[in-house]
């Protein structure tokens, strides 16, 4: 088939913002910041507004996807599941086969756009699973700019390739050892970087989190993977899917798939959470799925988040890191609040059975946090009529959870691997 | 008494005012009262208390893990405001809370002005909160008499000062420079360029924080500036040797030999 068309944003009345509430999403969202940055996110929301007004700034970002990341990106039909499960037809949105290795190169692209746009030289990023920041490097090594990756120092031990790979792309990686030692601490950590170089610094927010015009701004370079998305389910189905599927841990690739069907109404998205040990606080990162969580302010924004009653951030947990997060994108809560997303989650329990399953049947390795997502599909298809429909957002690949996945599955010849190779750098 | 009425009665008898702080709860909240006692030695006008939050992404890294620690020795907020009450009581200076939004918008505004005002605070200093978003707070506490204390900084433009001066009360926190709490700041023509440009958009006194830390510093901002405020330095010298090492870190940036009382 032909490349789908991705000349258009879908009219999204989202990001109509009424007077006095830009960047709002019903009551989430906002930009909560120190003062030293009013000028620098206000030069920022300026530049991207420029930009998204400006229709030769879209081609050139698709241009950009299309020449060097590969897009569009396959839908692939998983048959071999579909029967196995014995109800709706189940399809895959292949963002694990983006440069990089998942959809966050999408994101990290388009910022660097607007980066030049902005005449900044330097980027700095956090990560959680290693992804965006992975991406990131490879952004800063293509497009010239200096480069630091801000990374939690549990993040670092359990994502080693990712680091291995980002160091190789030029990029200097940072170990945040400051509180959990996870993604929200590598945040932290970034808007510190910000708030001293922002005169040379533009900072590559990897979720659509954060301050306004992060959410709307992520949102809008990951919407390629919804409008692709549309017109290829329609080519390969013959109809728009019964329900869509995503991971969400800040909501990027969610928010990205699901702008492709917001406006139809017959599509429910469905957002997956990571349920880590289940329900209660502290064991998992589930900020709608579960009741642990409220609404609150940090990290420059209103969402809900995983607190205690103080405000205090709570410890979370994921199995994948780059679900392992204490808030969630506004958009999607505004979204749930209107019953327009349901929001589930996923135990590691069930990611690690779903991973086997999908590497059997299908010879497809989702990332982890992706996982989450076919974990949701799995359970729900067989009580779906076989001309329904299920599209889901695959949006990483998994090989970079080699090490993570080996010690789930107890993986003995891995193991016998490691150790031999440990005794070779010894020598 | 109002806190602006206050630094100017202050001011009267001192050319330079001196706001210092302390993590509530770090490394004690026993700790923290023997500090206020040193600061009342070397007769210090303002204290900030701050209220430590998980996430304190416009902090340097002394105070992020003054904070982090204070939360897992379990200092809870109403905790913070009993502190408060006590010192209030006990020590001559006025005492502000500092802290990030979060901690306010989840007891919630009109219940955090309540015990704010019930503590015997004089105002605030919520670094994350911008004016645009303050205007509920700032009316609860006008109610209240509390003033929320705003902050100035370089790289705003002359007419975002002149909205941050219309919102400020009681004084106004001018931040030396780019950057977190905590580094070294060149006390130089930029920085006196600045001021200028404060004053221009605020008549209220005016306090200069980040980086002071030196005799030097001070020395410069007199006659410039109305409050020195003094944040990392002091922590730091607290962690090198309690109260001993406080009070000789006082002493040589004030220029004396000895501690005289309140």
């Amino acid at each position: 088939m032909s490349a789908p068309c991705v000349t258009a944003i879908p009219s999204m009345s989202l990001f109509d913002f009424a007077a006095g509430r830009e960047g709002y999403y019903g009551a989430y969202g906002g930009c909560f910041l120190p003062e030293i940055l009013t000028s620098t996110i206000t030069e920022l929301r300026d530049c991207f507004r420029a930009c998204k007004a400006d229709p030769a700034f879209w081609d050139e970002f698709v241009e950009v996807m299309r020449t060097y990341s590969g897009r569009p990106t396959p839908v692939t039909f998983l048959e071999n599941l579909s029967n196995q499960l014995g109800g709706a037809r189940i399809y895959v949105k292949r963002e694990d086969l983006s440069h990089t290795g998942s959809h966050k190169i999408n994101n990290v692209m388009g910022q660097g756009l607007v980066c030049k746009r902005l005449g900044k030289t330097r980027v700095i990023a956090e990560t959680g699973a290693g992804q965006h920041g992975f991406a990131t490097a490879t952004m800063a090594a293509r497009f010239g700019f200096k480069c630091k990756i801000y990374m939690g120092a549990v993040d670092v031990a359990r994502q080693r390739p990712n680091v291995f790979w980002m160091e190789n792309l030029g990029a200097e990686v940072m170990a945040v050892q400051d509180g959990q030692r996870t993604l929200k601490d590598a945040i932290n950590e970034c808007l510190r970087d910000w708030v001293t170089n922002m005169g040379d610094t533009h900072y590559v927010l990897g979720t659509a989190c954060g301050p306004h015009p992060f959410p709307e701004m992520v949102s809008y370079f990951q919407s390629i993977i919804g409008i692709e998305a549309r017109a290829q389910i329609l080519a390969e189905a013959g109809k728009l899917p019964d329900r869509v599927y995503a991971c969400v841990g800040g909501g990027s690739n969610a928010m990205g798939i699901f702008q492709g069907f917001l406006d139809d109404a017959g599509v429910e998205l469905v957002g997956c959470e990571a349920g880590g040990f289940g329900p209660g606080p502290g064991g998992h990162a589930s900020r709608l799925a579960y009741k642990d969580a409220s609404l609150g302010v940090a990290q420059g924004y209103k969402t809900y988040f995983l607190q205690n009653d103080d405000g205090n951030m709570l410890e979370t947990h994921s199995i994948a890191a780059g679900l392992d997060y204490i808030g969630v994108n506004p958009i999607l809560v505004h979204l749930w609040d209107q019953g327009r997303v349901r929001f589930e989650a996923a135990t590691d329990t069930e990611v690690r059975d779903a991973l086997r399953l999908v590497m059997r049947t299908e010879g497809l390795i989702p990332a982890l946090e992706s996982t989450h997502a076919f974990v949701r599909a799995i359970a729900e298809a067989p009580a779906m009529g076989r001309d329904e429909v299920i599209l889901i957002n695959q949006s990483g690949r998994g090989d970079k959870d080699i090490f993570t996945v080996a010690d789930a599955i107890d993986d003995q010849a891995w193991k016998a691997f490691i150790r031999a190779k440990a005794v070779d750098y010894g020598a | 008494m109002a806190l602006e009425p206050y630094l100017r009665a202050r001011r009267t008898r001192k050319d330079l005012l001196l706001m210092t702080h302390v993590v509530c709860g770090y490394p004690s909240f026993e700790d923290n009262w023997r500090a206020l006692e040193v600061m009342a030695e070397f007769d210090v006008d303002l204290v900030e208390l701050q209220f430590p939050f998980s996430e304190p992404s416009a902090d340097g890294p002394l105070f992020a893990r003054a904070n982090q620690r204070a939360i897992e020795l379990g200092v809870h907020t109403r905790d913070c405001f009993a502190f408060m009450a006590r010192a209030a009581a006990r020590f001559p200076f006025k005492l502000l809370m500092m802290g990030y939004y979060n901690t306010v918008f989840k007891m919630g505004e009109a219940v955090f002005i309540e015990q704010l005002a019930a503590a015997g605070g004089a105002g605030f200093i919520v670094p994350d909160l911008p004016v645009e978003e303050a205007g509920e707070l700032h009316r609860l506490a006008a109610a209240k008499d509390l003033d929320p204390v705003i902050l100035m900084t370089p790289t705003n433009t002359d007419a975002r000062l002149a909205r941050l001066g219309q919102a400020a009360r009681g004084f106004v926190y001018a931040v030396a420079r780019k950057g977190v709490t905590g580094t070294k700041t060149a006390m130089d023509e930029g920085l006196v360029g600045f001021i200028e440009r404060c004053r221009r958009a605020t008549d209220l006194p005016l306090g200069i924080g980040f980086g002071v830390s030196s005799r030097d510093d001070i020395d410069f901002l007199r006659g410039r500036a109305d409050i020195a405020i003094i944040g990392t330095a002091a922590l730091s010298a607290w962690e090198h040797g309690g109260a001993p090492a406080m009070q000789e870190f006082f002493a040589e940036l004030l220029g004396r030999t000895q501690a005289r009382g309140a």
